[in-house]
C-alpha cells in the first residue's frame, strides 16, 4: 500500500513528487509514457510568467506569482536553465492603450513587482525589433524563460533520488475507492494507495470523473509553434506578447534558454487528447500573426514546428485540492498556462495538503540539491581537458549542431530516471535538437543507447511505445 | 601551439583533393582534421557506382573513389587526424598564440588581414581540446541535409522520418533497414539513390514526390533508380500530412499549384512506415560564419574570388561547403584548385603586389542563380577560369551568354538546362584582356540565360 500515488510525470506531478519527497512515506508516480515530460510539459512556450494575466484572487494568480518567485532559487538548487529576461506586452493601436493600463493594475493586484508602461521609444531602447506599429508596452521585468524539459526532469530526478518511485509505460485504466484508500488499475498491474494525486494533464478530468460526481471538463487546446535556429535567437531578448485584441489572442515571440527563438502558439480546441499534430492552418496562422508585434522575423530559419496541448478547464482555473465527494483524491487539474511557472508553487501546495492529511514526518535524508548533466562548454579549456583526460567520451562530439559529447549522452542515460530513447536523450542533452534535427547524430546516439542499455537496435525507439527507429537488419546483415 | 602552412577542415573528397594538390605544389606542412572515424566523407556511404568518370575515366563506387584520394594522401605522408571535431576557427588567439606570431615575425599591426594566422580549435577523445595555428585554412566541411522541420510539413512527429542521407548511412554503413514501406519526398540525388537502395533491400518504395515541376536530381539517376524499378515520380506534389503518433503510419500527398500551394481535393494517402526526405542540401558553414566569412544568401556558401579564397585572406573554400555539387569529380577538381591556390598564397606571402588590381565582378542574371567564383582578380587569374553556376528553372534550347562590360564574349547553346544539374563556362584570360581597359579597375561580367 502506497501512501500517495501521483498520476502523471509532467511538471505538476514531478513538482508534487519532489516536494512530497521532503517527507517520509511510500510515494509513487505512474506515467503512461516511457519518460517524464512527455505531454503538455514538453511542448509549451517555456515562459515564466510575471503574473498579470490571471484574475486577481484566483488560485491561478496566486500560484503564478508564487511560482515565479520560487523559480530562481529552485533553478540553482536543481540546476536547470532559467533566465529572468523580462517580458513585453505590446500594444499596436492607440485605442488599446487602456488595456495595457488594465493589465498593469491587474498585475499589481496580483502582487507582480516592477511593472511599468513604456513608451515606444523607451521600449525600442530595450528591444530594437519591435514592430513599427507598436505604440506602447507593458514591461514586466520579473518574467523569465525556463527550459521546460530541464525543469521537469530536474524535479523528477530529485524526487527519485529522495525515494519516490516512478513507474513508466503504466497507463491508468480505472480508479476505485476501496476502504480508506484507492485501487488503481493500470496496464502494468494494480496499485493500492491511501491518497491519489491527479496530475494527468489533458486526462485529469477522466480520472477525476471516475471517483467524483462533481464532474470536471477539460478541453485539449492545441498550440502550434515554430522553433527557429540559434542564428535567429538574438532577434528579441525579452518575451514579446501581443495584447489580446482584434486578432484574438496573439502569438508570442521569445528567446529560449538555449538561444533559439520560439514563435507561437495558436489556440485551437480539439477533441483528440493525443492530437499533437501540427496543421497547415495552424502553421499558416503563426506566419500571419507573428509579425504583428515583432518585425523582420526570420521565419526562413525555422528548424522545426511542433504542437502541444493545454489542459483547459471550463472555468479557466487551477483545480487543486481534495475532491469534495472523494476523500483521499487530490486533484491537480486544469493546469494550463501559467502552469509551468506555477509548478514550484503547485508542488508545495499539494505536498502541504498531503503532509497535513497523512500527518507526514520529515524525511531526514532529503537532499534538496541536484546536479544537472555536466555542460562541458561551460568549463574553461583547462578544466575541459582534465575532464576529457579522465573520461575521453567528453572529447567525442556526437551532435555537431549543439556540440554535445558522448560523455553528456552517457550521463543522460546513466543517471536516475535516465533516458531510454532518442527523444529522452534529446530532452536531457539537446543532442538532436539543433538545426539538422538529428540527421547527423541519430545513428550515433542509437549506438550509444544500444551499448549502454543493452537494448537491441531493433527495439530502440524515438519516444517509447512502437516508435521504433528501424524495422530490422539489412538483407545481407540478416543472413 | 603547433603551426601549419595549410589546415584543412574535413577529409571528405574536397579536403583530400585539396591536401594532395597543396602538397604537389610544394607545401609540406599540411594538417587535415576530420570528425569521422575514417577519411572519405559522405563517399563512404555512397556504395553505388558512377563516381570518377571524369577524374579517373572509369566508374567507381563512392568508397573506391575516396580510397584513391586517401591513398594519395597517405603516400605523401600528409597528417590527417580522425575523430577530431573542429569547434572554432578564429583570427583571434590566446597569449600563447600571440607569442607564436612574434616568433614568426608577423607584425599584426602592419598588415593584419593577410599576415595574421588563423587559429583552429579542435577536440578529440585522445588529444582533448587544443588549438593549432594555420597560415592558410581550407574549408572543406561539406554540406548537410535539410530536415523535415525546415519544410513546415504539418502532421505528427513519429519515428520513421529520415533524411535520405541518414537512411543511407543506416543501410550502407550500419547494416539496418529503416523501414519497409516507403514514401520519398524530394527528388534530390540521394533520395533517388535511396529509392533504389531500399528497393534492393526488399522495401517497397511506393512513390517519390517532388514539389517542383522538375526533378532536383540528375537525369541518369531518375532513369537508373526510379524508371528501372517502376517507382513513380510525382512532380508538383508535396506532403501535406504525416499520420502515426509513434511510428509513421501514412503520408498524404497533394498536388501543388504554380505557387507551390497544395490544391484541395488532390490529396492521396499512402500507407507506409517510413518517409524519406531528399529536399535539399545546405553547405555547412557554421565554422565559416564564426570566422567572419561572408556567405552567399543563394548558395549558403562562402563568397569567393577566382582563387576560391573567401573575404578573409588565406581562407579558401571548396566542395559542397562552397556550393552543392552533383558530381564528386567536380568537387575534386575544385578542391585541387583551392589547394594549389593556398600553396601559391603561402609562397607569395610577404611579396604582395601593389594595390589597385583589376577586378571583374560576376553578375548572375536572368535564370542564373549564382556563380562560383563571384569575382576575379585579373592578376591572379590562370589562363582559363571555370565559372560554375546553377540555373533557376528548366530551360530548353537556350543560350548561356557572358557579357563583359556589356560586350558579349561567350555564347553557348544548351539543349536542356535544369536546376538539378550544375552548369559551367570557361573564361580565357587572353580573351578577357582584350576587353579590359587596364586603367579601369572595376569591370562587370554578366552571365545570363537567353532564349534566342
Amino acid at each position: 500500500m502506497y501512501d500517495v500515488v501521483i498520476i502523471g510525470a509532467g511538471v505538476s506531478g514531478s513538482a508534487v513528487a519532489r516536494e512530497l519527497s521532503r517527507y517520509k512515506g511510500r510515494f509513487c508516480v505512474l506515467e503512461k509514457e516511457e519518460d517524464v515530460c512527455c505531454g503538455t510539459s514538453k511542448a509549451n512556450s517555456g515562459i515564466v510568467h510575471a503574473g498579470y494575466d490571471a484574475r486577481p484572487g484566483s488560485l491561478m494568480a496566486k500560484l503564478n506569482v508564487e511560482g515565479n518567485r520560487r523559480m530562481e532559487a529552485l533553478s540553482k538548487e536543481l540546476d536547470f536553465p532559467f533566465r529572468r529576461t523580462g517580458s513585453f506586452v505590446v500594444c499596436t493601436d492607440e485605442g488599446s492603450r487602456q488595456k495595457l493600463q488594465e493589465l498593469l493594475e491587474r498585475g499589481q493586484k496580483n502582487g507582480v513587482e516592477d511593472l511599468q508602461i513604456l513608451s515606444r521609444e523607451e521600449a525600442l531602447f530595450l528591444e530594437k525589433n519591435l514592430a513599427d506599429e507598436v505604440v506602447a508596452v507593458l514591461y514586466a521585468p520579473t518574467a523569465g524563460i525556463v527550459c521546460p524539459f530541464g525543469l521537469t526532469i530536474a524535479l523528477a530526478e530529485n524526487a527519485c533520488e529522495n525515494g519516490v518511485e516512478f513507474q513508466f509505460d503504466t497507463e491508468v485504466s480505472a480508479i476505485k475507492k476501496q476502504g480508506e484508500g484507492y485501487v488503481i488499475e493500470t496496464s502494468r498491474g494494480v496499485f493500492k494507495t491511501r491518497y491519489v494525486v491527479n496530475a494527468a494533464g489533458v486526462y485529469a478530468d477522466i480520472f477525476h470523473n471516475m471517483v467524483s460526481a462533481d464532474k470536471l471538463h477539460i478541453t485539449p487546446r492545441k498550440g502550434e509553434y515554430f522553433l527557429l535556429d540559434k542564428g535567429a535567437g538574438g532577434h528579441v531578448s525579452h518575451t514579446i506578447f501581443a495584447l489580446p485584441g482584434k486578432y484574438g489572442k496573439g502569438i508570442l515571440v521569445t528567446p529560449t534558454t538555449h538561444g533559439n527563438l520560439l514563435v507561437g502558439p495558436t489556440a485551437t480546441d480539439i477533441l483528440e487528447r493525443e492530437g499533437t499534430n501540427t496543421t497547415a492552418d495552424g502553421l499558416a496562422a503563426i506566419r500571419e500573426k507573428a509579425g504583428l508585434s515583432v518585425k523582420d522575423l526570420p521565419l526562413g530559419k525555422v528548424i522545426t514546428s511542433f504542437a502541444g496541448l493545454r489542459a483547459h478547464e471550463d472555468g479557466h482555473e487551477f483545480i487543486i485540492g481534495e475532491a469534495a465527494d472523494a476523500p483521499g483524491f487530490i486533484d491537480c487539474a486544469g493546469i494550463e498556462s501559467p502552469g509551468l511557472t506555477s509548478a514550484p508553487a503547485i508542488g508545495a501546495m499539494v505536498a502541504g495538503i498531503l503532509k497535513e492529511k497523512l500527518n507526514l514526518s520529515d524525511n531526514a535524508s532529503f537532499v534538496a540539491e541536484r546536479k544537472g548533466i555536466l555542460n562541458p562548454a561551460k568549463l574553461s579549456a583547462e578544466e575541459r581537458n582534465r575532464l576529457i583526460e579522465d573520461n575521453p567520451a567528453y572529447g567525442n562530439i556526437i551532435c555537431r549542431c549543439e556540440m554535445i559529447s558522448e560523455g553528456e549522452i552517457i550521463d543522460a542515460v546513466k543517471r536516475p530516471l535516465g533516458a531510454k530513447s532518442l527523444d529522452g536523450v534529446k530532452r536531457r542533452t539537446r543532442a538532436g535538437m539543433g538545426r539538422c534535427q538529428s540527421g547527423f547524430c541519430s545513428p550515433r546516439t542509437m549506438e550509444i543507447l544500444h551499448r549502454e542499455l543493452g537494448i537491441p537496435m531493433e527495439e530502440l525507439t524515438k519516444s517509447g511505445g512502437d516508435s521504433r527507429m528501424i524495422t530490422g537488419g539489412r538483407k545481407e546483415a540478416a543472413q | 601551439m603547433k603551426q601549419y602552412d595549410v589546415v584543412i577542415i574535413g577529409a571528405g573528397p574536397a579536403g583530400l583533393a585539396a591536401a594532395v594538390s597543396a602538397f604537389d605544389a610544394g607545401i609540406r606542412s599540411i594538417l587535415i582534421l576530420e570528425r569521422d572515424r575514417e577519411a572519405g566523407g559522405i563517399l563512404n556511404q555512397c556504395i553505388h557506382n558512377g563516381f570518377g568518370l571524369h577524374t579517373f575515366k572509369e566508374e567507381l563506387t563512392g568508397p573506391e573513389y575516396a580510397d584513391r584520394f586517401v591513398k594519395q594522401v597517405e603516400e605523401r605522408g600528409i597528417e590527417c587526424r580522425l575523430n577530431t571535431m573542429v569547434m572554432d576557427i578564429g583570427v583571434e588567439c590566446g597569449a600563447e598564440a600571440e607569442s607564436v606570431d612574434a616568433k614568426h615575425g608577423v607584425d599584426a599591426m602592419e598588415k593584419p588581414s593577410c599576415r595574421s594566422l588563423k587559429y583552429v580549435t579542435a577536440m578529440s577523445r585522445t588529444d582533448g581540446m587544443y588549438q593549432v595555428a594555420a597560415r592558410t585554412v581550407i574549408l572543406a566541411m561539406g554540406c548537410r541535409e535539410r530536415p523535415r522541420g525546415a519544410l513546415n510539413i504539418p502532421g505528427y512527429r513519429p519515428a520513421g522520418i529520415y533524411s535520405a542521407g541518414t537512411a543511407q548511412r543506416l543501410v550502407n554503413m550500419e547494416g539496418y533497414l529503416p523501414g519497409k514501406k516507403v514514401v520519398i519526398l524530394g527528388s534530390g540525388d540521394i533520395g533517388l539513390i535511396m529509392a533504389r537502395r531500399m528497393t534492393l533491400e526488399g522495401a517497397k518504395v511506393q512513390v517519390v514526390a517532388e514539389l517542383m515541376p522538375y526533378s532536383g536530381g540528375l537525369k541518369r539517376n531518375i532513369v537508373q533508380c526510379l524508371d528501372d524499378y517502376g517507382i513513380p515520380l510525382k512532380l508538383s506534389h508535396t506532403v501535406v500530412d504525416i499520420q502515426g503518433k509513434e511510428r509513421v503510419e501514412g503520408v498524404t500527398l497533394a498536388q501543388v499549384d504554380e505557387k507551390r500551394r497544395p490544391i484541395a481535393g488532390t490529396e492521396e494517402t499512402y500507407e507506409c512506415d517510413t518517409l524519406l526526405l531528399s529536399v535539399g542540401l545546405l553547405p555547412e558553414n557554421e565554422l565559416s560564419a564564426g570566422l567572419g566569412v561572408e556567405l552567399s544568401p543563394v548558395t549558403s556558401g562562402p563568397i569567393v574570388n577566382e582563387s576560391l579564397e573567401t573575404n578573409i585572406e588565406g581562407v579558401f573554400a571548396c566542395g559542397n561547403v562552397l556550393h552543392v555539387h552533383d558530381l564528386v569529380d567536380f568537387v575534386s577538381e575544385e578542391a585541387g584548385l583551392a589547394g594549389k591556390n593556398a600553396a601559391a598564397y603561402i609562397t607569395r606571402m610577404g611579396k604582395e603586389e601593389a594595390a589597385g588590381q583589376v577586378q571583374i565582378e560576376i553578375s548572375p542574371q536572368s535564370g542564373v542563380r549564382y556563380t562560383v567564383p563571384s569575382h576575379i582578380r585579373l592578376s591572379q587569374m590562370q589562363d582559363t577560369q571555370t565559372i560554375r553556376f546553377r540555373v533557376g528553372d528548366v530551360y530548353k534550347n537556350c543560350f548561356i551568354r557572358a557579357y563583359l562590360n556589356d560586350k558579349q564574349i561567350i555564347s553557348k547553346k544548351r539543349p536542356v538546362m535544369a536546376p538539378g544539374e550544375m552548369e559551367q563556362l570557361v573564361l580565357k584570360k587572353e580573351q578577357l584582356l582584350t576587353f579590359v581597359e587596364p586603367e579601369e579597375k572595376s569591370h562587370c561580367l554578366v552571365i545570363r540565360v537567353e532564349e534566342k
